[in-house]
């Protein structure tokens, strides 16, 4: 019964965070809650796989998160304000795992958002016509 | 009984809080977005809140997956910050007004809303920025707070007009509580931005104009959106604008823009800032 994940589907390059997506992903948020002691991130960054090994994932969300591949996370069920705490630990900022979930330069994806953002048309549904 | 002295709305973006630590306000990238308060210092100065009621979003701190209520109201003495795992500096603790906080769960309680009550709770950047941006001076924060939140995480949301009910209740609690204090109700987030996935840098600034303006004119326009309306008008983090509609619902009767301000971007995200107050109370304090 996936009516309402399926009911967001016209959205296009959107992954609502709904049932479906937080009971495959409730694991990998957990790991990314931990994420939020320093002492955690210490341990994370010092044996990735082995710290991922804590927690209950599955092997294709570890390999996500150790490929650092955030719409893989999120397909896997990860939410991205969880997931901002792995970019964090990187010491990263949001425009940067944003440039890496549309795959332009983050330089590119900043000129974007400081040029407007990436605008409605086209971007609303995937049965706009300018798309 | 309490007075609703007015309503400041404003975006609550992480890297404001990395700003501030740093000193950016007058960076070319921040000056525009920082401007949009001193007129909020000034009116604050002027109408001298004691309280605020803020409607705004947990992102992961107090709640999780494992318990996440749809709608929560804060009851403590005091609200702590903490470590969200952003690399954002950890802000002042917050004192509380427990006495509003449970007049304002019995009433929502009364009026059919199954709330979530909770005597311990931690505040994120969502409700301690917008006090940082309000109250920049440093020391003690000068009003005690009423912390709600309204689940923003996991979907299905509520409705905005669901969320317009709750802050017309939280309104009527507010004006009914036997007590002097000059209350500010608080909405944070928004506006449109979407943080995940390809769609990721979305902004809709007609849309964001549309909200600013029926929060002053006609707020039960908004209530005829749904969560997915707005996911799909305002990104899937633009949902935050329902603590907005929240506040606003609060206010009795007609309303005056007392400010506005409004710029793309800050970091991912249309940042907003709206000031409004009653237009009884604009014409009391003018007689």
């Amino acid at each position: 019964m996936n009516t309402y994940n399926e009911a967001f589907r016209d959205i296009p390059g959107t992954t609502v965070f709904d049932a479906t997506q937080s009971r495959l992903g409730y694991h990998l948020n957990m790991f990314c809650m931990s994420l939020m002691k320093d002492e955690n991130r210490k341990a994370f960054r010092a044996d990735e796989s082995g710290y991922l090994r804590h927690f209950p994932m599955t092997d294709a969300q570890r390999q996500a998160v150790i490929d650092r591949d955030y719409n893989r996370m999120i397909s896997l069920g990860g939410n991205i304000y969880f997931l901002a705490k792995i970019g964090a630990t990187d010491g990263f900022s949001f425009q940067n795992l944003a440039s890496k979930m549309t795959g332009v330069p983050e330089e590119d994806y900043r000129a974007m958002m400081i040029a407007g953002g990436r605008p409605p048309k086209g971007n609303r549904s995937k049965t706009d016509p300018a798309r | 009984m309490a007075t609703i002295v007015g309503s400041v709305m404003t975006s609550h973006v992480p890297a404001i809080g990395g700003a501030i630590a740093k000193g950016r306000q007058a960076d070319p990238y921040w000056k525009p977005f920082f401007d949009g308060y001193p007129p909020v210092h000034s009116w604050l100065g002027r109408v001298k809140p004691d309280v605020a009621v803020v409607f705004f979003q947990d992102h992961g701190l107090n709640f999780f997956l494992d318990k996440l209520p749809t709608f929560a109201v804060g009851a403590a003495a005091e609200y702590p910050n903490a470590d969200e795992g952003w690399g954002i500096p950890t802000l002042k603790t917050v004192r509380g007004q427990p006495d509003l906080s449970w007049h304002i769960i019995e009433g929502l309680v009364a009026d059919e809303f199954d709330i979530t009550s909770c005597q311990e709770m931690k505040i994120d950047h969502a409700l301690s920025l917008p006090l940082a941006l309000l109250w920049p001076g440093g020391g003690e924060w000068p009003v005690r707070v009423v912390p709600i939140t309204i689940n923003h995480v996991q979907h299905p949301l509520p409705s905005p007009k669901r969320c317009h009910k709750l802050g017309e209740s939280v309104g009527r609690a507010i004006r009914s509580w036997k007590s002097d204090a000059r209350v500010l109700v608080m909405g944070t987030g928004g506006l449109s931005h979407q943080l995940d996935g390809e769609r990721a840098g979305f902004i809709n600034k007609s849309f964001d104009m549309l909200c600013m303006d029926a929060l002053v004119n006609d707020p039960l326009k908004l209530t005829r959106y749904s969560a997915m309306d707005i996911v799909r008008e305002a990104g899937a983090q633009g949902t935050e604008v329902m603590a907005w509609m929240a506040a606003r619902a609060a206010m009795p009767g007609p309303v005056r823009k007392v400010h506005s301000n409004y710029h793309i971007p800050i970091s991912n995200t249309a940042a907003g800032l709206l000031v409004l107050e009653n237009e009884e109370t604009a014409l009391s304090k003018a007689a």
